[in-house]
């Protein structure tokens, strides 16, 4: 049992136990929302009996139009090609990349549709799992706001006539001496390299200029100042002890957060007995994903960042004996800490910092020195190539394209009116450009200002490769042929280039003939290798070098110090403004998704928006409320723009600071995208001259008193303040006695039981699960049971969206959400916890200063005396004989019982039918014929009226049944996974069999089977709310902070 | 069932008993096919595989004793050597134009119809004409219709258990008429007797001279109300029926674009289910052929059998392929969405038949639905099937059932009639 007891809270409003949150906490639906538009009855009465009405009108008019049976029709392929049975899904490995995102993937394909994507197993750089923004991309495939062809000025017309206008331009650009520009994100691809190369040769006076729109060239200048490489090394968080991060989400956005969070989780799982693990220390504004995980934050205000930074080298160089740097101190909890364990971790610790300032990232990289992590937490021979934008080389690009130096532009899949800073300066300067080509999937806000759109592929309909990282290759396959009359942004470029017929299968795999055949021995036939690599999808040309060669440090870290004394102070009373990456939508290229759009935010629980974090002591001094998704219009006001947004009030932002996430604003995205916030890109600042993400000056906000709404989940679905739904403990503590270490739930009984149960007894109390009312089932065949590692859940949402992809779960939009009618099957809590409650502002202001943050997917948890399945007047829910509590939507007759009696809040009820119904036209997955195509076909699109929820994937589970069946073999451990457990790129999540002794599950939850009875012997293990015996298959190991007692 | 009913049905139940120890020798000796009388060892292990891959791959155009879309290949590794053969199987174009006498012959003598390569291994092959071997020793087929009039006999017999309770019925109603007669002339002659004694009371008056008026009794509240009742009854039984039966389309046998009939293909030819429906042993769905499976043995087949102008309904497979136009087939077994249904799980795993659930296929020249298609109809089969237990997944699942029940296990023992296992 805990000495303290911390007080959990989703929300402000429930820290506070406002009237409000009350109110819907204790009510299940919120009954008096009105279910059709102005429909609202007064008389609750008449809403029934209309129903009534209704019910026996379509009894009766169901009954007639069953009469004649509608013919259906089965129309057979007329060739079947000989790898598609329908039926059976096929895989295909491939590549997922925007700009410099990437992801290793396998496609799964029915009947030639990609319906899913999964991540690959065999890829070194991102085999642990999938991202929301990679697992939501299938969906993209299908967007009705695609481009079907190409245009010129806006009409549509035929390739040939766009070929030969384009060749023709460019012909007289390069033959008059004339400039050509190819602007792109980073290009992860070397054959599209190459291919660029070869248009390039043909049309001198062509350059390529890559942008990110999150840059990190900073840290590329900053490393080659330092070490004399323009790179960005691999960073290896599993070898790091103690990592220190300045504002670099690398849980959520910072360059390659799959494989980042993989190999952090790494070093913080504790199974099998494993008592050791990394400590994360976070110096930032925003409550980000990282320092929601980090077991010491320190908000900081963006003008000190840089401070920081020297005040922590200073600590270290005291340490090592070497001169401080001239620069203020500055004054952040947990500094000290953190330089003094950094210092004893010396070679086993990393500092990492989301800067994009080149003299803060040189310091970093002394610091790193310093502590001699060059060479081992910091591998700078195996750079990483996800950001090869050049600020430099862009921004001259756009003074040259305002001046008119240029003739040429090619856009390729890149949105820079957009989402580059000085994207109104570019749609201005187009205006007068001889040639502009947009080589784009949509019609979007830069190829609306150019006059070629040659339309592009979806990346599912594309041969490619990638690079990711030195050594590390993977092949791009399409896994459907082209939906629409487009053209790979390669074959374009190619055929402008003189070449006809480009096959660009053959181009690469020319390439991978001429680059990468003979790095290898194994096989002597091209065609074998080829076909190989694209079997696996990923090649990798050489495993990684054992020797790392030390790189010294030769930066200037006394210059580097002088100029961030001159842009940083320690102590600004501005307010200032951050701006972030949100994990959905990112650079908001797929704003379009309504997938990403509904998924909703880790830390702020808010979707289908963005709007302006504040700290609780900014919202009493605006007078700010944020009560159920009620708050209000700010105006922010950044130099001469003025934007208004509603208002979160987040706690641990950092005071004096505003955080706003880009990726919103678009306005020519598509139907879903469009209006949905505003566009924050062009608020990017430009100190030294670099684009920055954080506004430290000119920044004011004010109230407007206007009342505004924002979709938010965080307190619905809440747990009526029952105690020991999150557990955890710190590792101190669960090193020394990890038995004591949590909460054992317990019942008095009267003495005669007590005698009985003998052992069971502590304090004249039994554990919950000695006394039921129910016998209980048996498991012959398979038993199936999860466990959930809140140490290893990052919150990362992965699994949500890969959850709503493989089960067709609706996307309700954002009246719907606020109503609280999410239909998710898996959420992720988000609980704060402060060390008290609050009940005036004052303590709200302290408790929401900085707390800390606990992630809890949560879920149908399968419960073996399911209080749902005891309610449900027609049997509709029940139990089966492996475990799972099934749903059977034909049967439900949506009396919302096992909803209300469901302690767990998992269930969703279908308010509406949310397919084929144009009032739910952003849920594109189920209203448009294209859309549908992404619709898993295994499993039911539920109509309005019933209730669904979790399945525990169970067309999964009868799939990998029937494939061992047909082996005549029982399922091997790991062959069925759900699609949480397969998405998750930390493993938090395990699944299987726990009556196969061989399952991870038995081995994670050290389970021994007695027979009658299951022991478990993990300490971590439990169940939420174990006190009701409600018996779960889910298990939760509790989370495990590394903190120090009384810290 | 009781003693009595068995006793009353012995003769055919003895005569069925009879042909099944007929049948189930005849069926030894098919599995144990070495025929050690007939001088020659023949490997079982490899008649065993080469009767798999022969019904999987050869039996849709050759039969071991009769001519289908090839020559029957009884004696075949007699008339010709085995070196040939496997050269034939697997590229007979290359034999062909090799210019090898016999097979110029015979390719000629079948309308030039090419056969299709086959990449066996030597091993395939030999164990092919294993079997071939083995059928040639037993000589043309005998049994088939020994196991039909089984099969017949066994229709009888469920016939007659239906058939005794209708009798059984007749008769009651026979016996209730008889002893309601008997009453009626026992109370008249009572009527009369009494009404030769003057001296009856006046109450006793009125109840001997009563009189049975028609009209009156219709009115009576009793008579109305019993008749309301039957007749409500008999509507809310026909609108239950009625409810009961909306989306059911037993018999549905609507037109199809070509008028195929799978009793020439299934029935007449043998064509095994599989060689056109080929998802169903690995998939859920059990698949229409497309047409390059029609063209497989059509592009040589123009005519119906005994015809002798070209079919205008293989024609159309013809347009289909020419105008690449895939044909659009009525489908007739249509499962609700909502329902999950496996062909795998059923035919290759559960081991149950096409004609479970479709009926006598291969005698039906327009395919119709034969079963209802109800889930009471897939709950019943669930809890009569047997589990085929050769299979490595149960083998626990057996063990454990036999500690706790003699019976055999069945579908519903393991979880068959749960909801999620169809619906989700």
């Amino acid at each position: 049992m805990k000495k303290d007891k911390k007080q959990y809270w989703k929300g402000v409003e429930q820290l506070t136990n406002h009237p409000e949150f009350v109110k819907f906490a204790s009510r299940e639906f919120p009954q008096e929302l009105p279910i059709e538009d102005g429909k609202l009855k007064e008389d609750g009465g008449s809403t029934r009996r209309d129903f009534l009405k209704l019910m026996g009108f379509s009894l009766a008019a169901a009954s007639l139009a069953a009469c004649e049976a509608p013919v259906r029709k089965a129309i057979p392929y007329l060739n079947k090609p000989e790898e598609i049975d329908p039926g059976i899904p096929n895989y295909y490995a491939s590549t997922y990349t925007n700009g410099g995102n990437y992801a290793s993937i396998v496609v799964k394909t029915r009947e030639g549709r990609p319906i899913k994507i999964e991540p690959n197993k065999l890829s070194n750089v991102t085999g642990s799992g999938t991202s929301v923004q990679v697992e939501a991309s299938v969906l993209s495939l299908y967007d009705k706001a695609r481009l079907t062809g190409p245009y010129i000025n806006g009409s549509a017309v035929e390739w040939k006539e766009l070929d030969s206008q384009v060749k023709t331009k460019l012909e007289s650009i390069v033959s008059g001496g004339g400039q050509i520009r190819i602007v792109s994100k980073t290009i992860l691809s070397p054959s599209t390299k190459a291919a660029i190369d070869k248009f390039i040769e043909r049309y001198p006076g062509t350059d390529l200029v890559m942008y990110d729109p999150i840059s990190a060239y900073g840290m590329v200048k900053a490393n080659e100042r330092s070490f004399g490489r323009a790179v960005i090394p691999t960073y290896h968080f599993d070898r790091a002890n103690i990592v220190v991060s300045f504002g670099a989400d690398f849980l959520g956005t910072w360059i390659n957060p799959i494989r980042y969070s993989a190999d952090f989780i790494k070093n913080r799982k504790l199974e099998n007995g494993k008592k050791t693990m990394s400590r994360l220390y976070q110096f930032e504004a925003n409550l980000s994903l990282t320092g929601a995980n980090a077991d010491y934050r320190a908000p900081i205000k963006p003008s000190a960042e840089g401070l920081a930074v020297t005040t922590l080298y200073n600590l270290l160089a005291s340490k090592a004996g070497k001169p401080a740097l001239a620069t203020s101190p500055v004054k952040a909890d947990h500094l000290d800490k953190a330089a003094n364990d950094l210092w004893a971790n010396r070679g086993r610790s990393l500092v990492v910092s989301g800067s994009n300032d080149p003299n803060v990232q040189v310091v970093v990289n002394a610091i790193n020195d310093l502590l001699q992590n060059i060479g081992s937490t910091i591998d700078l021979k195996s750079p990483v190539y996800f950001r090869q934008g050049d600020d430099e080389k862009m921004r001259q690009f756009v003074s040259d394209l305002g001046a008119g130096k240029i003739q040429g532009v090619i856009f390729m899949n890149c949105n820079p009116v957009y989402d580059y800073y000085q994207g109104e300066k570019i749609k201005a300067a187009l205006e007068k450009i001889n040639l502009k080509v947009s080589l784009c999937e949509r019609e979007d806000e830069t190829a609306t200002s150019t006059d070629y759109v040659a339309a592009t592929h979806h990346y599912l309909e594309s041969w490619g490769d990638a690079n990711p990282s030195e050594g590390e290759y993977s092949l791009q396959q399409p896994a459907i042929s082209p939906l629409f009359n487009t053209r790979q942004a390669e074959v374009s470029l190619l055929t402008w280039a003189g070449n006809n017929n480009v096959d660009y299968y053959e181009f690469v795999k020319n390439y991978w003939k001429e680059h990468f055949f003979s790095t290898q021995n194994k096989e002597s036939d091209f065609t074998r290798f080829f076909d190989k690599c694209l079997f696996d999808g990923v090649y990798s040309l050489n495993p990684m070098a054992v020797t790392m060669e030390m790189i010294t440090f030769g930066g200037d870290v006394n210059a580097a110090a002088s100029s961030i004394s001159k842009t940083y102070s320690a102590n600004s009373n501005a307010v200032e403004l951050a701006l972030y990456e949100t994990i959905a939508l990112g650079d908001g290229t797929h704003a379009n998704n309504p997938w990403l759009q509904e998924t909703p935010d880790p830390i702020t629980k808010a979707c289908w928006d963005n709007y302006l974090t504040i700290s609780q002591t900014m919202a009493n001094e605006l007078g700010v409320e944020l009560i159920e998704s009620d708050t209000y219009l700010l105006d922010l006001k950044v130099g001469d723009k003025t934007y208004t947004l509603p208002a979160i009030v987040q706690p641990g932002q950092a005071r004096g600071t505003v955080g706003l996430a880009v990726g919103y604003g678009r306005t020519k995205a598509g139907r879903v995208g469009n209006n949905i916030g505003v566009n924050a890109f062009p608020l990017i600042s430009k100190k030294n001259g670099l684009p920055l993400m954080n506004v430290t000056d000119g920044v004011t906000v004010t109230m407007t008193n206007k009342p505004a709404k924002v979709a938010q989940t965080q307190t619905h679905h809440t747990f009526m303040n029952r105690e020991f739904v999150v557990q955890e403990t710190t590792l101190d503590t669960y090193k020394n006695h990890p038995e004591h270490a949590f909460h054992r739930p317990a019942i008095a009984v009267s003495t005669g039981l007590e005698k009985k149960l003998g052992d069971q007894k502590i304090d004249g109390r039994v554990p919950p699960r000695e006394i039921t009312l129910w016998k209980g089932h048996s498991y012959d065949n398979h038993h199936w049971a999860m466990t959930i590692d809140m140490n290893a859940c990052i919150g990362c949402a992965a699994c949500t969206v890969a959850c709503q992809a493989e089960n067709n779960v609706p996307v309700v939009g954002k009246k719907e959400v606020i109503n609280r009618r999410e239909m998710a099957w898996i959420r992720i809590d988000r609980y704060y916890s402060s060390e008290k409650g609050a009940t005036s502002n004052k303590e709200l202001e302290k408790a929401a200063e900085n707390p800390e943050v606990t992630f809890q997917p949560m879920m149908c948890q399968h419960c073996n005396n399911a209080p749902c399945e005891t309610v449900c007047p027609v049997a509709a829910t029940t139990h089966s004989t492996e475990g799972l509590n099934q749903m059977a939507y034909n049967r439900c007759i949506g009396t919302r019982y096992c909803a209300n009696n469901c302690p767990y809040k998992v269930r969703r009820f279908n308010w509406f039918k949310y397919h084929d119904n144009s009032k739910f036209a952003d849920n594109t997955s189920m209203n448009n014929d294209l859309g549908k195509m992404v619709l898993n076909p295994d499993v039911t699109v539920r109509s309005r009226g019933v209730m669904e929820k979790c399945s525990f994937c169970v067309q999964r589970i009868q799939y990998g049944k029937l494939e061992a069946k047909k082996k005549g073999r029982r399922p091997i451990d790991g062959e069925i996974t759900p699609a949480c457990a397969s998405a998750c790129p930390t493993d938090a999540i395990t699944f299987g069999d726990i009556k196969d002794p061989e399952s991870k599950v038995v081995s994670v939850l050290q389970l021994k089977d007695r027979g009658d009875k299951q022991e478990i012997h993990e300490h971590r293990a439990y169940h939420v709310l174990e006190e009701i015996n409600v018996r779960p298959n889910i298990w939760y190991l509790a989370k495990v902070r590394n903190k120090e007692e009384n810290a | 069932m009781s003693a009595k009913s068995k006793s009353r049905r012995h003769l055919p139940a003895i005569v069925f008993i009879f042909l099944q120890f007929l049948s189930t020798s005849l069926f030894a000796q098919d599995a144990g096919s070495a025929t050690p009388a007939q001088g020659e060892e023949l490997n079982a292990e490899m008649v065993a595989a080469g009767e798999t891959l022969f019904n999987n791959n050869c039996k849709v155009c050759h039969a071991v004793h009769s001519k289908v879309l090839g020559p029957p290949l009884a004696n075949v590794y007699e008339r010709r050597p085995i070196e040939w053969i496997k050269s034939f199987v697997r590229n007979s174009q290359q034999v062909i134009e090799s210019g090898d006498e016999y097979a110029v012959n015979l390719f000629n003598e079948y309308n030039k119809t090419m056969m299709t390569p086959f990449d066996f291994s030597d091993e395939e092959i030999l164990s092919i004409i294993e079997y071939i071997k083995s059928e040639t020793l037993k000589g043309p087929p005998v049994e088939e219709k020994v196991t039909v009039a089984a099969t017949e006999t066994t229709v009888q017999e469920q016939g007659i258990s239906s058939g005794l309770l209708i009798t059984f019925l007749v008769l009651l109603l026979i016996i209730l008429v008889l002893i309601l007669v008997v009453l009626f002339v026992l109370v008249s002659v009572l009527t009369k007797y009494l009404k030769l004694k003057a001296e009856l009371s006046a109450e006793d008056k009125e109840i001997v001279y009563q009189e049975l008026e028609f009209g009156k009794f219709i009115k009576s509240p009793g008579f109305v109300w019993v008749a309301t009742f039957i007749l409500t009854a008999f509507i809310f039984k026909a609108v239950i029926d009625g409810l009961y039966n909306v989306g059911i389309q037993q018999g549905y046998a609507p037109t199809q674009p070509i008028a195929f009939s799978h009793k020439v293909h299934a029935g007449d030819f043998k064509i095994d289910c599989n060689y056109c429906h080929t998802g169903v042993r690995k998939s859920r769905n059990a698949n229409l052929p497309s047409v390059n499976i029609c063209m497989n043995c059509h592009v040589s087949i123009n005519k119906v059998t005994g015809a002798t102008e070209p079919s205008v309904e293989i024609q159309k497979i013809y347009d289909a392929n020419e105008n690449n136009m895939p044909i659009e087939w009525v489908r007739v077994h249509n499962l609700p969405d909502l329902a999950y249904f496996n062909h795998a799980q059923h035919f290759e795993v559960g081991g149950i038949t096409c004609q479970t659930c479709h009926g006598p296929v291969e005698e039906m020249d327009v395919l119709r639905q034969q079963e209802n298609l109800t889930m009471g109809w897939c709950i019943d089969c669930h809890r009569k099937t047997e589990i085929r237990t050769d299979n490595g997944y149960y083998d626990k699942l057996v063990k454990i059932h036999a500690e706790k029940s003699d019976k055999p296990m069945v579908v519903e023992d393991i979880g068959g009639l749960e909801c999620s296992k169809c619906h989700y």
